[in-house]
């Protein structure tokens, strides 16, 4: 039993990764109509942010939660600005083709610097040690990181579906040209919500730089599963893609337990069957 | 260039077209249009399917991409100005096709569009009055709600904003009498309110009932325009234009 629960944590940790994840991407796509194939290669430069951030100027674990998502952020806008904002009204390929290349460009960049292997980053002395729950030994760090993300994509989805902002970005989802010619200036609007769904790539890689070490393919590894993830909750979906990115986390670590085989392929059989059956994914709108 | 109408007041008009120009890609709709709207006049435009009526309003509102000439509104040149400037200075666009958004509910819908001047705007009680049925649908789906709700609702959130500059596109299409009634009652009461009201229409004999002005608009080119005591007289005139 004690297997199958830290199986279980580990499913749920590696779905926070998947929530946070596939959150920006539903958000970006929602209004940019863009598939961000960068956001790989952006989670991985939130977690170089933390390192450099420790390593340069010995701010720690707390400052990068709040920095690198900002400094990433900062950046993906600037990519927006200066790239994404010229596929307006193209074809999806497009903007995959250029982001796909965005991101080998970043990760070669990094990988450049610094090779193929982890670089270390430890937990914050503050979430060191665990717990003992009786039924299980829960690591700190880990149920922090669990529901750390569950609070940031919930308190995602408020902003979203429940305040005035949020209201702007479903209706400029819709039809932008109608929502700027009532005053809103929909250009810079596009550009802030690319920056916060990278901002919560970012953020992600933060979280994961304690678990995972600080590598230039952290990404890369992590982005064809998120993508699996976005495919089955449904494009553009914002709690489908939460509710997806726990679940199928959780479902990848019961396979490691019943099944260890096909652990690595579960989320993809998944896939298959649900564009079999619904295409527009279990929760997505009708393109 | 049309004959020009006869103006209702001898002040300065609020809005005036000159020359204006439009495309939609390759193809040239409109060829030079001009008018005039003055303050707190309700204007028409009258014409065909496919003249160019819509095309003059989205370009009024920055929404066609290619658009040459000269628009003044209240004093400033707007031709070249982005559509969320022209709302900030006061500009609302009510769409034929309505507008309402589905991912929201009545209540965002009809809070969606800013307020873009403190003053002149309506209260939320006011826009109540005038459209009760709102007031009891405020938590429903925006697309839920019938034609002529829909229609009201996108009136009502354009009222708010404190734009006093209205231009309503075709408001009464499709919808029943009775609530073709009601949104010319809801017209002529913005009108005392002060609203200016830039109109566009097919049904001249709803028009007819609330309009001060009529222009009629042709292949992209406005070739005539009288007021409405001249109605009676152009009559004939008014039925070939537009073959009813």
């Amino acid at each position: 039993m004690q297997a199958l629960y830290a199986q279980l944590l580990v499913g749920l940790i590696n779905g926070s990764f998947y929530a946070l994840l596939s959150l920006g991407l539903a958000v970006i796509f929602g209004m940019l109509n863009i598939i961000n194939f960068a956001h790989g290669a952006l989670y991985m430069m939130g977690a170089f942010c933390a390192y450099f951030l420790l390593s340069l100027t010995g701010l720690g674990y707390w400052w990068a939660l709040i920095v690198a998502p900002i400094v990433v952020g900062i950046f993906g806008m600037i990519l927006e600005r200066t790239m994404l904002k010229w596929l307006t009204g193209l074809d999806h390929l497009y903007g995959l083709l250029l982001t796909f290349g965005i991101a080998l460009i970043i990760q070669g960049v990094f990988q450049n610097y610094f090779g193929s292997s982890g670089l270390p980053y430890s937990i914050p002395d503050q979430l060191r040690g665990g717990m003992n729950l009786g039924f299980m030994f829960l690591p700190i760090y880990r149920g922090w990181v669990v529901i750390f993300s569950l609070v940031v994509c919930l308190a995602t989805w408020f902003l979203i579906e429940k305040t005035r902002l949020g209201a702007y970005l479903r209706a400029a989802t819709e039809n932008p040209t109608l929502v700027r010619a009532f005053g809103i200036n929909v250009p810079r609007m596009i550009t802030l919500t690319y920056g916060l769904g990278v901002g919560l790539a970012a953020l992600a890689g933060v979280l994961s730089a304690p678990i995972n070490q600080v590598r230039p393919l952290m990404g890369a590894d992590l982005i064809i599963v998120v993508f699996a993830v976005v495919v089955i909750g449904g494009m553009g979906s914002i709690m489908g893609s939460i509710i997806t990115g726990f679940a199928l986390g959780v479902i990848e670590g019961l396979t490691k337990y019943f099944y260890p085989e096909a652990s690595n392929t579960v989320v993809f059989v998944f896939m298959v069957l649900v564009l079999l059956v619904k295409p527009t994914g279990l929760t997505g709108r009708a393109a | 260039m049309a004959q020009a109408p006869a103006a209702v007041t001898a002040t300065k008009p609020v809005l005036s077209v000159r020359n204006l120009e439009a495309w939609y890609g390759e193809s040239h709709i409109l060829h030079g249009i001009d008018f005039d709207v003055n303050a707190g006049e309700v204007v028409t435009l009258l014409g065909r399917n496919g003249a160019g009526k819509t095309t003059t309003l989205k370009s009024i509102m920055g929404i066609i991409g290619k658009r040459t000439g000269s628009i003044g509104f209240g004093g400033k040149e707007i031709i070249r100005a982005s559509s969320d400037r022209i709302a900030r200075m006061g500009i609302a666009f009510c769409p034929e096709e309505r507008g309402i958004f589905a991912s929201l509910d009545v209540r965002e819908n009809l809070m969606l569009p800013p307020v873009v001047k403190q003053s002149g705007g309506l209260t939320l009680d006011q826009i109540f009055d005038l459209f009760p049925n709102l007031k009891e649908r405020l938590k429903s789906q925006g697309t839920k709600l019938s034609g002529g709700e829909q229609q009201m609702l996108a009136i009502a959130r354009i009222l708010r904003t404190g734009a006093t500059f209205l231009m309503l596109d075709e408001p009464t299409e499709g919808l029943a009498p009775v609530i073709i009634q009601q949104i010319g009652h809801t017209i002529a009461r913005l009108k005392k309110e002060g609203f200016t009201i830039l109109l566009v229409e097919q049904n001249f004999r709803f028009a007819a009932t609330v309009a001060d002005r009529y222009y009629i608009v042709e292949h992209g080119k406005i070739i005539d325009g009288f007021a409405n005591s001249e109605l009676q007289a152009n009559m004939d005139k008014l039925h070939t234009y537009l073959g009813v």
